[in-house]
């Protein structure tokens, strides 16, 4: 029979530590969905999303309730829309309500792949697409937008850089009678992957199958527990070894759920990410796991180390629990979502200087930052060029939301609720950068993208 | 398919017996019962047959937390503890 010990630590996984399934997300591709007739077109989208996706949250819960775990999310990734305004033309913010009707009549909470791919260069749709972000982020709901500006293999895409700038701050303005929401669903991407299943940055790639299934899972509470059964003097060996094997477990439980939802919907089961994603409940933060490590608080020298251990610990225990990885797999720094990241910044302790480090080491990057409402595009643009630079050089992904907390100074707060959390302005530097960003092209790929 | 039950809380006369008699009203044949009682907690952990079962997994659940109610009660499929703790 099966261990008692091994039945009592699962069940306090979930019961105490907050285990849960993150994500499913199931990622359809609209190719054949283009039409030239963008009325018709969204028809069509509205018709396969709905098709495909319209078991998918009973689906979901359905399984919650065989096995006993939490599956928080169920949502949607198309394929970035700025391809089929390539082909149709016409306002693009048709293709976005449709998608958030389709959200809306499935049940999912997000659908995401209002995006554009630029980072060597704009179409006339991608060009369309990306100025009316702000506005459809408005408009919409459920719909999340991401846009990736550089890559290793293509550099840095400028001119992209100096438009989102402006376009971050217009999606905010657009919603500041709603906590500046607009900015908190818009990701600016370098390297971005084409499986990942979590919001905001979500999308169907173009080299994806027709519909997958991909997981996304989280568990920051059972790690910070694991470590916290640990005497304080053991080594950091045995830390990483601890994390290795929680992880294991975690992504174990994921792939549970992937192979069994991706049968019971009869669609290809994609990818697990590997990923711990904190949630603002108390208990389920990756700051708190860094304080269990040995910092005094998130945010001090040392939190970059400890921060880089976590996350190769984390890939390493999850990569032999399942059969395929992909998405963002690490673990995820976002300030409001991570009530211990939340308390390091109240407390001045966490700067978006020594952010930008972990990002180096993380998974994704700067991610659900406030920044006061008054910062400048230029600030932005050299946020995110910064932000693309470490991404590019260290052929990882990086990423940057920013929300520029319109009418808020610095030390206010926007509250989002549920799981986007809350989280206090933080202090930037505001010389500018405006000569470089105006200077536009491209930042040519670095040495790292001649690999063949 | 198997299912493992688990409940935890204050020790009282007749847990068992509520436990097992809900497993026999749904149908669901109990395989085997570990059980401790340390100081006055009580913990057990049972493993069921659920393969003829008349009702689902969250419906046992409802039934043996409603006739336990003191208890905290989980239901979990045999599964999950397979895939987490087995290589």
């Amino acid at each position: 029979m099966l261990n008692m010990s091994d039945i009592m630590e699962t069940i306090t996984m979930i019961q105490d530590e907050n285990l849960d399934i993150r994500t499913i997300t199931m990622g359809i591709s609209l190719i054949d969905c283009c039409d030239s007739d963008i009325d018709k077109s969204c028809e069509k989208i509205y018709n396969k999303i709905y098709t495909y996706a319209k078991d998918l949250v009973k689906t979901g819960e359905d399984i919650e309730k065989q096995y006993g775990i939490p599956i928080v999310n169920k949502r949607i990734s198309v394929t970035p829309i700025a391809m089929l305004v390539g082909a149709s033309g016409g306002d693009p913010i048709k293709y976005a309500k449709t998608l958030d009707r389709a959200a809306r009549d499935v049940g999912v909470n997000f659908i995401g792949g209002y995006s554009a791919l630029v980072q060597k260069g704009f179409s006339p749709g991608d060009k369309a697409l990306i100025e009316s972000i702000p506005r459809a982020l408005s408009e919409t709901e459920f719909v999340c937008s991401s846009v990736n500006i550089g890559s290793t293999r293509a550099g840095i895409n400028m001119d992209a850089v100096k438009l989102m700038g402006q376009i971050v701050i217009d999606a905010a303005e657009l919603t500041k009678d709603r906590q500046c929401i607009g900015a908190a669903k818009l990701v600016v991407f370098c390297n971005a992957v084409e499986d990942n299943p979590f919001m905001a940055g979500a999308f169907h790639g173009p080299g994806e199958a027709d519909c997958v299934l991909n997981v996304g899972v989280s568990g920051p509470g059972v790690v910070r527990a694991a470590l916290a059964k640990m005497p304080d003097d053991a080594s950091l060996d045995e830390v990483a070894d601890m994390i290795k094997r929680t992880a294991f477990k975690i992504t174990r439980m994921g792939q549970l759920v992937g192979v069994e939802a991706s049968a019971r919907l009869g669609v290809p089961f994609g990818i697990i990410d590997l990923s711990l994603a904190p949630t603002p409940a108390v208990g389920d933060s990756v700051a708190h796991i860094l304080e269990e490590i040995g910092l005094d608080m998130c945010g001090g020298h040392g939190t970059t180390a400890a921060l880089a251990m976590l996350n190769d610990a984390v890939k390493k225990g999850g990569v032999m629990a399942t059969s395929h990885v992909g998405g963002l797999s690490g673990a995820f720094i976002p300030i409001t979502e991570d009530a211990g990241m939340i308390a390091a910044v109240r407390a001045g302790n966490l700067t978006i200087e020594k952010l930008e480090a972990m990002t180096a080491v993380c998974s994704v990057g700067l991610d659900m930052i406030v920044i006061p409402g008054d910062t400048t595009a230029a600030v932005i643009s050299g946020i995110i060029a910064d932000e693309a630079a470490i991404g590019m050089v260290n052929s990882k992904t990086t990423a940057v939301r920013v929300i520029p907390a319109i009418g808020l100074a610095e030390g206010e707060e926007l509250d989002f609720g549920g799981l986007l959390g809350n989280g206090p302005v933080m202090k930037l530097n505001t010389s500018s950068p405006a000569k470089m960003i105006n200077r536009g092209g491209r930042i040519p790929a670095p040495l790292q993208s001649l690999k063949n | 398919m198997k299912a493992v039950i688990t409940v935890i809380g204050k020790d009282m006369v007749g847990i068992l017996a509520k436990v097992s008699t809900t497993c026999a009203d749904s149908n669901a044949n109990v395989i085997e019962v570990t059980q401790t009682v340390l100081q006055e907690y009580f913990c057990m952990v049972m493993l069921i047959d659920i393969t003829q079962m008349n009702c689902d997994i969250d419906g046992l659940k409802q039934r043996l937390s409603a006739n336990v109610p003191t208890m905290t009660v989980h239901v979990m499929h045999e599964d999950i503890f397979n895939s987490m703790h087995r290589i």
